[in-house]
């Protein structure tokens, strides 16, 4: 990358505090693809100026496929742990860049004694829209092109998110075309619940070959996504469609990074 | 006099069976874990009120939204008439809020339009399910009973409606005779048209019009005692269960306070734990629900609205969330019996896990929570799939392979995939 990413490690030495810690997750730190996204929002932080960093590896599982799955041991240990650090670092606000790890800190961890300002990545770009430090100019031109919007469950559903996206992707001048299943009907992509980890049951289709015949109704030049879960499980199904060459699956983050060319 | 008595018995007999039922259902639902739900009142209130009473999840589905919305302000505004004819029944009087004069008229003929349209909107529902075969009410957990139940409350509302608009036409007749005891009161916008195929002498139309009036109101009673065996019971049970339904973010699972006591504990070996019943973790039967898990089995009438959106059933999966209500309270219900015929400490070997719901079923659920959201009574069937999931992995360590090495990924290395903590910020390195 051509700047540093900081570490609050780095910060604390320096005798700092940031006003926003990023929180990555762990598919944005081994996923290959999801490592993109995650370079692309520390972009975007850097670009609009914002004194954030990252835990580095200092970052741990949230615990929310453990909890999922059923073991609320393993998730428990996880959150208090994560808690000790994240308190001790004097953590305020956070932004995530996965929608389970949003979920779960915001909702679950304050009851274990970690109350924090939690924020979703794309609630961070509508934010930047809103406060004029982040445009759609200096890049990659989305006028006119055909996009269409996945909602993440935990997002959505769960959280009841579902303007910042649209409103992230709105700035753009490009043409939004919905699903027939969008916002509070939305179809899961097939991943959460642990399901990520794991085969599908017996059944007669993917899921996420359901979601992707859905998407490509809609006819899209780019299909946008806000979860790295539901990124794989996309771009899985363009790849089955062998629509690849036709249809790009991208995060908001980086569409967001290209229109400003970053 | 006779009459007025054999009336009376069988009121009180009616309500007093109806008591019976229902309090052994709430017994039922007593027998889940607590959970309090008496928090922010107020919001619960109007949760209820925009839910319940207002029907705001049902328009999602605009067709069956309008249907049901005539059939349920048929059922509260033709309970005012129920009222009339019970202080008719008890002391022989007919018509006795004739009196309203003018406004009597407006009620009368406005419960013979609502009778109307809720005769209608039921003969539509009776196609929709037999004849359409509408893919939502089909399903492994459609058969046999719960395809009847649906079909036997259709033909009693419409029996009913028939029956008091056929009263209504021959006490209208009655009334153009001049016969006595029938007093000129009431509009008949409905069963005007339904005079002229009725018999014109005085004798016959008075035989047809008590019956129907008999017909309807022991037909209402006997349909006040089916509620409690039926998925019908929703009328009831959907004021109560949008009440207490949850109101923290969908995506929000609870914290269990068992597990934190020990966690911290390990954590801090200086850390005295509070105290808490000892229990098992999840959930292997219907008693280690909580009570609103169990409320919710009895509030659900199985529209399948959860089922139809269900990622995993949608996909071909064994999983439907219906079922998972559906036999949350078969079982319920069974426990229940076990109790009343066995005495309370009576073991049966079965429970909810396994007995009923498979862990194929479990195993294939996202999360996601459409059918939470779609639920038109908030009914939340993701808790009971995850109570269930918490029993399989911390009581049993019975999860699918891929699971197993998933938390032990996370265990040692502190993500679910098998990377090396190490590792983790190796992502900045690349541009």
């Amino acid at each position: 990358m051509e700047f540093k990413v900081p570490t609050m490690a780095e910060l604390m030495a320096a005798g700092e505090e940031p006003e926003i810690l990023f929180w990555v997750g762990c598919a944005g730190s081994y996923d290959e693809r999801a490592q993109k996204i995650t370079r692309d929002i520390c972009k975007i932080l850097h670009h609009v100026g914002i004194k954030y960093a990252v835990l580095g590896t200092e970052e741990s599982c949230t615990g929310d496929p453990a909890k999922r799955a059923g073991n609320e041991f393993l998730f428990q240990m996880q959150a208090m742990t994560n808690i000790e650090v994240l308190n001790a670092y004097n953590i305020k606000k956070i932004v995530t860049g996965c929608p389970h790890c949003f979920n779960t800190i915001k909702n679950e961890y304050p009851g274990l004694g970690g109350t924090y300002e939690v924020i979703h990545h794309t609630q961070l770009i509508q934010d930047l829209i809103n406060e004029g430090k982040l445009k759609a100019e200096g890049g990659e031109s989305f006028k006119g092109k055909k996009i269409t919007y996945h909602d993440p469950c935990y997002l959505g559903r769960g959280n009841g998110i579902y303007e910042a996206p649209r409103k992230a992707l709105e700035v753009l001048d490009a043409q939004l075309v919905e699903m027939k299943r969008c916002k509070s009907n939305g179809l899961c992509c097939g991943a959460g619940g642990a399901q990520m980890f794991k085969e599908p049951e017996k059944g007669n289709k993917d899921i996420n070959v359901e979601r992707i015949d859905e998407a490509l109704e809609t006819s899209p030049q780019f299909i946008a996504a806000g979860c790295p879960f539901c990124m794989t499980m996309l771009s899985d199904g363009i790849k089955l469609k062998d629509k690849e060459q036709e249809v790009k699956v991208l995060d908001i983050a980086e569409i967001t990074a290209r229109a400003n060319g970053l | 006099m006779v009459a007025q008595i054999i009336f009376l018995v069988l009121t009180l007999a009616a309500i007093a069976l109806f008591t019976v039922n229902l309090r052994k259902i709430i017994r039922n639902i007593r027998l889940g874990k607590p959970v309090d739900r008496r928090d922010q009142p107020q919001k619960r209130l109007m949760t209820m009120l925009r839910v319940a009473f207002g029907q705001s999840k049902m328009v999602v589905r605009p067709i069956p939204a309008f249907l049901h919305f005539f059939v349920y302000i048929g059922f509260i505004i033709i309970n005012i008439e129920v009222l009339e004819i019970m202080i008719d029944g008890l002391f022989g009087t007919h018509r006795i809020f004739n009196g309203l004069g003018s406004l009597y008229n407006f009620l009368i003929g406005s419960f013979e339009i609502l009778a109307f349209t809720v005769w209608v909107s039921c003969a539509i529902f009776l196609v929709r399910r037999n004849i359409l075969k509408l893919k939502r009410f089909s399903g492994v957990e459609m058969k046999s009973w719960p395809k009847s139940d649906a079909n036997y409350i259709l033909i009693t509302e419409i029996l009913l409606m028939s029956a008091f608009l056929l009263m209504n036409a021959a006490d209208a007749k009655l009334q153009l005779l001049g016969a006595s005891h029938y007093v000129n009161a009431g509009a008949f916008p409905v069963s005007q048209y339904l005079i002229n195929i009725l018999p014109s002498t005085e004798k016959a139309l008075v035989i047809i019009e008590r019956s129907c009036w008999w017909f309807h109101i022991v037909g209402i009673l006997a349909f006040l005692n089916y509620l409690p065996y039926s998925k019908h019971f929703h009328i009831l049970f959907a004021f109560p269960n949008t009440y207490f339904s949850n109101l923290e973010p969908k995506g929000e699972f609870t914290n269990m306070a068992s597990v934190t006591n020990e966690v911290k504990a390990m954590l801090d070996p200086s850390y005295v734990p509070a105290e808490t019943e000892p229990g098992k973790f999840g959930a292997k039967d219907v008693t280690d629900l909580s009570w609103v898990n169990l409320m919710n089995a009895y509030t659900c009438t199985e529209c399948g609205r959860c089922t139809s959106v269900c990622p995993a059933n949608i996909t071909g999966k064994l999983l439907s969330p219906r079922k998972i209500m559906m036999d949350t309270r078969d079982r319920i219900t069974e426990v229940g019996q076990n109790i009343d015929k066995h005495g309370a400490e009576h073991q049966d070997g079965k429970a909810l896990l396994d007995d009923y719901i498979t862990r194929e079923e479990i195993w294939a659920c996202t999360s996601c929570n459409a059918c939470v959201e779609a639920c038109p009574v908030n009914i939340d069937p993701l808790q009971i799939i995850m109570e269930l999931r918490r029993y399989a992995v911390m009581e049993e360590s019975q999860a699918p392979g891929s699971i197993n090495a998933m938390l032990g990924n996370i265990e040692n290395n502190q993500a679910p995939w098998k990377y090396s903590p190490a590792d983790r910020f190796n992502w900045a390195q690349e541009s």
